[in-house]
């Protein structure tokens, strides 16, 4: 047992823990007096949802942020952080979410520039003296002499891993570490960062969205939540139940926003979807989908499980290699055409990167639905002046605050953006609204003004899908709810008979 | 109150009109800066060589446009700089560089010599729109291609362009020395000589081609094309961000390939008019690098189908005081490809100052 304030030896795993550590931005608290100890050589699980602290945290101990309070121990003694130089001479040593080898260098070539004190002129020789005797000590390997563009996700992320121990970080932090990999290289990966915990070589914080991973690879695990630490404890005590009740926060009542009305005739119908998802390695299926006239259904799920790919298919962006998508019961390509006749409107998330033009103006913007259309027929000649008068009238009824109304989009603010784009995709009779995480980042007041108009467009008979990672919203705008998980739905149930803890059960896969 | 609310009123209703002031003077300066910038260095350049910068400036201006005669030699060589230009600013409207057009020149020039032969008992009437339209074909079809390339197996436009502008001049190069050659053609490989009813003459009145004619008409229909018209509109957005044009369900596909071969046309037309109204056949004459000097010229004018009608006079006023500055001042005819060069060098360097610079900055802050 180690003694407190105990120089630790050069090569044993830190001790890291943090003391009441809050970080505020401006008004708003991301991260509120959370005390986490990762014990040395332990193997330690982050949970929570998107934009639970998890970040803000591991940012704070890394020196990317200066915590507003709190204090931060290494090794038993307290550790002032400047900037994440001072994380790395200390030990601390983090592996990103994607990785940060250069693809067209050997194995060997990147573990040796990655060091701050890499001499202008190399000793290649000596250098791979080093480096052969530093494998030779490692419990797994990568081939030093491999290009890095050639090695398999699985290969690099172990890479990655290798060059923390290299640098000598003695404790790590994994963000996410198996997004990218298959079930079988994470599991690979993870068995390996366990046998180095167990050898008392370092010790790990984990970020993860996977129960089973915890499960199956940590020691204890915290769950973070709205910035509180509301959870605690060693993984063999507790059920994925549990984890996923604290993650999620206590059952609640949630208040369903006011809606009138009944779900009437089916107006989206996916059948056998099945397309490739951005890292080329696993499928999206969606063998059978339904949405209503007047109805919201909610997709749950967390970030990363296929949402994206979804919208991407339901936008024609994305090409599928079987299933077929009806809108009123007709084939549905998404092209211009089909969208306007079908009256289809989409929020994609991050309206700015994804549905506006930045350098052009918010009215501009704002016609990009309707520019082609006049009197019911396809127009050749753009007419400005019924594009400003409308775009004037629009801005004023969405309450969208833009000084410059001619002036381009990219200057205002987030929820100035998605008022903008929701007066362009709201206008005109709407059957069919696709909304993908319309309130990320803005501010409480615009959230509940766009979530008012989507149940509006509901009540006014839209067919709505709604995919949100914000189990909350989904809540609370839902008819009904399912849940994608592995890029597959693989629950759903009405709103009313939903329970927080089954639900949280299917987002957190493989239960 | 009324009074300040009106007050305050029309203080917003001025600081709108700054900002949307400060954009245009924007665009307006910061190429000029550019351009005076460019030729500041090449001033330096010129003193390494011993020469005088302001003798040379002299010498430009008076072989440009100091007399009537420099001014129809100048406005000659802008119709084909006016085409050429066209061919860069409007695939750049949707995000695209293209800078091949000195192959569509080539090969619609060599279109144009080509059918000029079977054509050769055709009144004008007939004749010369079908030579016209021949070339268009064939530069939309050449610069169309790079525009299918990228949208379709995601090939870089700008390498796929340049690189078929070197085929189409080995093509021409193989055609005109073998199977289009006229016998009589000895040092100078060439297509037969155009019939004269199929030479394009000048305009009334001047000692300048139509093509000057047809070259800013073309600018002036393509600014009506995409500031005013649907088509334009979409295109605007497809280069604004290609996402939210997939998403409207706009045709980017159709309009990529659109608005590259559009462009190709404009390009062809521009080897129709050297052929018909300045070289009379089609030979190697026609890679005189007008389509090279057209990037240039589109950039000056930020991608502005307007704008550039008077940058490609001001540059077609370099291309033809080059003979004067060389007689006069002992300068190898290269020296304007330095300035060139030069200039457009600082253009491209100003494109990092567009919303940096505190003068314009009224608008931001709105």
């Amino acid at each position: 047992m180690k003694v407190i304030g105990q120089t630790p030896g050069p090569d044993a795993a830190l001790a890291v823990e943090t003391l009441g550590m809050t970080m505020r931005f401006g008004n708003f608290t991301a991260l509120e007096d959370v005390s986490i100890r990762v014990a040395a050589g332990s193997f330690h699980a982050l949970l929570g949802e998107n934009g639970a602290g998890k970040s803000t945290l591991v940012k704070c101990i890394m020196g990317f942020y200066h915590a507003t309070s709190g204090q931060l121990l290494v090794g038993g003694r307290e550790a002032r952080i400047a900037d994440p130089r001072d994380a790395r001479a200390l030990g601390l040593g983090m592996v990103y979410q994607h990785f940060t080898l250069v693809p067209s260098l050997t194995v060997a070539e990147n573990l040796v520039i990655s060091r701050l004190d890499t001499p202008g002129v190399i000793d290649w020789r000596a250098e791979r003296r080093a480096l052969d005797a530093f494998m030779a000590a490692m419990p797994f390997r990568v081939p030093l002499d491999q290009q890095v563009s050639r090695l398999a996700a699985g290969e690099k992320q172990k890479l990655e891993i290798l060059k923390q121990l290299y640098l000598g970080s003695r404790f790590l932090i994994l963000d996410e570490p198996t997004s990218v990999l298959t079930p079988d290289e994470a599991d690979e990966v993870l068995g390996h960062v366990r046998g180095l915990c167990a050898a008392g070589e370092v010790s790990v914080l984990m970020i993860t969205h996977k129960f089973r991973e915890v499960t199956a690879f940590a020691d204890e695990v915290s769950v973070l939540r709205r910035g509180r630490l509301v959870g605690q404890g060693r993984v063999a005590e507790l059920s994925h139940a549990r984890m996923a009740a604290m993650m999620i926060g206590a059952e609640k009542e949630y208040v369903p926003a006011a809606r009138k009305g009944s779900p009437g005739a089916p107006v989206l119908e996916l059948s056998g979807i099945r397309a490739t998802d951005r890292s080329g390695l696993k499928q999206i299926a969606i063998d059978s989908l339904t949405v209503r006239a007047g109805e919201i259904a909610g997709i749950a799920g967390i970030s990363g499980n296929g949402q994206m790919e979804l919208m991407e298919v339901l936008t024609g962006q994305r090409a599928t290699s079987a299933g077929e998508i009806r809108v009123e019961g007709a084939p549905y390509r998404a092209s211009r055409a089909e969208a306007q006749a079908l009256a289809v409107r989409y929020l994609p998330e991050e309206p700015l990167k994804n549905a506006c033009a930045p350098r052009m103006s918010v009215i501009d913007n704002i016609a990009f639905r309707s520019f082609d259309r006049k009197d019911g027929r396809a127009a050749f000649w753009l007419s400005p002046r019924s594009m400003k008068a409308q775009g004037t009238d629009l801005i004023d009824a969405f309450r969208v605050k833009a000084a410059v109304p001619d002036g381009p989009i990219a200057a205002l603010s987030g929820g100035n953006v998605q008022r903008a784009v929701l007066a362009r995709e709201l206008t005109g009779a709407v059957r069919l609204l696709i909304i993908s995480n319309p309130c990320f980042g803005l501010d409480f007041a615009a959230v509940a003004e766009i979530r008012a108009r989507i149940v509006a467009a509901r009540n006014a008979g839209a067919a709505v899908l709604l995919m949100s990672e914000d189990l909350d919203e989904v809540m609370e705008l839902s008819d009904r709810i399912l849940v994608m998980s592995e890029g597959r739905i693989d629950y759903e149930v009405a709103a009313n008979e939903a329970s927080l803890a089954e639900i949280g059960h299917h987002m957190g896969g493989h239960a | 109150m009324a009074l300040a609310e009106s007050l305050s009123g029309g203080g917003a209703r001025s600081t709108l009109l700054r900002a949307g002031l400060a954009r245009r003077a924007e665009a307006v300066v910061i190429p000029l800066l550019a351009l005076l910038a460019g030729l500041a260095v090449f001033g330096l350049f010129l003193l390494t060589q011993g020469k005088s910068p302001v003798d040379f400036f002299a010498l430009v201006w008076k072989g440009a446009y100091g007399s009537a005669f420099s001014w129809q030699n100048t406005l000659s060589r802008a119709a084909p700089l006016l085409l050429s230009a066209l061919c860069v600013a409007l695939p750049a409207r949707l995000g695209l560089v293209v800078i091949g057009g000195e192959g569509a020149i080539v090969l619609g020039g060599v279109a144009a010599g080509a059918l000029a032969g079977p054509l050769a008992g055709a009144p004008a009437i007939v004749g010369l729109p079908l030579l016209a339209a021949a070339a268009m074909v064939v530069g939309g079809v050449w610069i169309g291609a790079s525009g299918a390339l990228r949208h379709l197996r995601g090939v870089n436009e700008t390498i796929a362009s340049l690189l078929l502008s070197y085929i189409a001049i080995a093509l021409m190069n193989q055609l005109v020395e073998g199977p289009l050659r006229d016998p009589a053609s000895l040092n100078k490989p060439s297509t037969a000589p155009l019939a004269d009813q199929l030479r394009v003459g000048n305009m009334p009145g001047m000692d300048v081609h139509w093509g000057l004619a047809f070259g800013i008409a073309a600018c002036v229909l393509s600014w009506v094309l995409i500031e005013r018209t649907t088509w334009g509109f979409a295109a605007r957005i497809a280069g604004g961000n290609l996402r939210a044009a997939e998403v409207q369900g706009l045709p980017v596909g159709r309009l990529i390939v659109g608005f590259t071969a559009l462009g190709g046309a404009f390009a062809g037309l521009a080897g129709f008019f050297e052929v018909t109204a300045i070289h009379g056949s089609a030979n190697a004459s026609l890679a005189a690098g007008y389509g090279y000097t057209g990037i240039l010229i589109a950039f000056l004018a930020r991608q502005n189908t307007l704008a550039i009608i008077p940058v490609a006079i001001l540059l077609a006023g370099f291309d033809a005081s080059s003979g004067l500055v060389q007689r006069r001042m002992q300068l190898p005819d290269a020296t304007v490809q330095v300035l060139q060069g030069l200039v457009f060098m600082a253009i491209l360097m100003s494109e990092t100052l567009y919303g940096r610079l505190r003068l314009f900055a009224a608008g931001k802050g709105a």
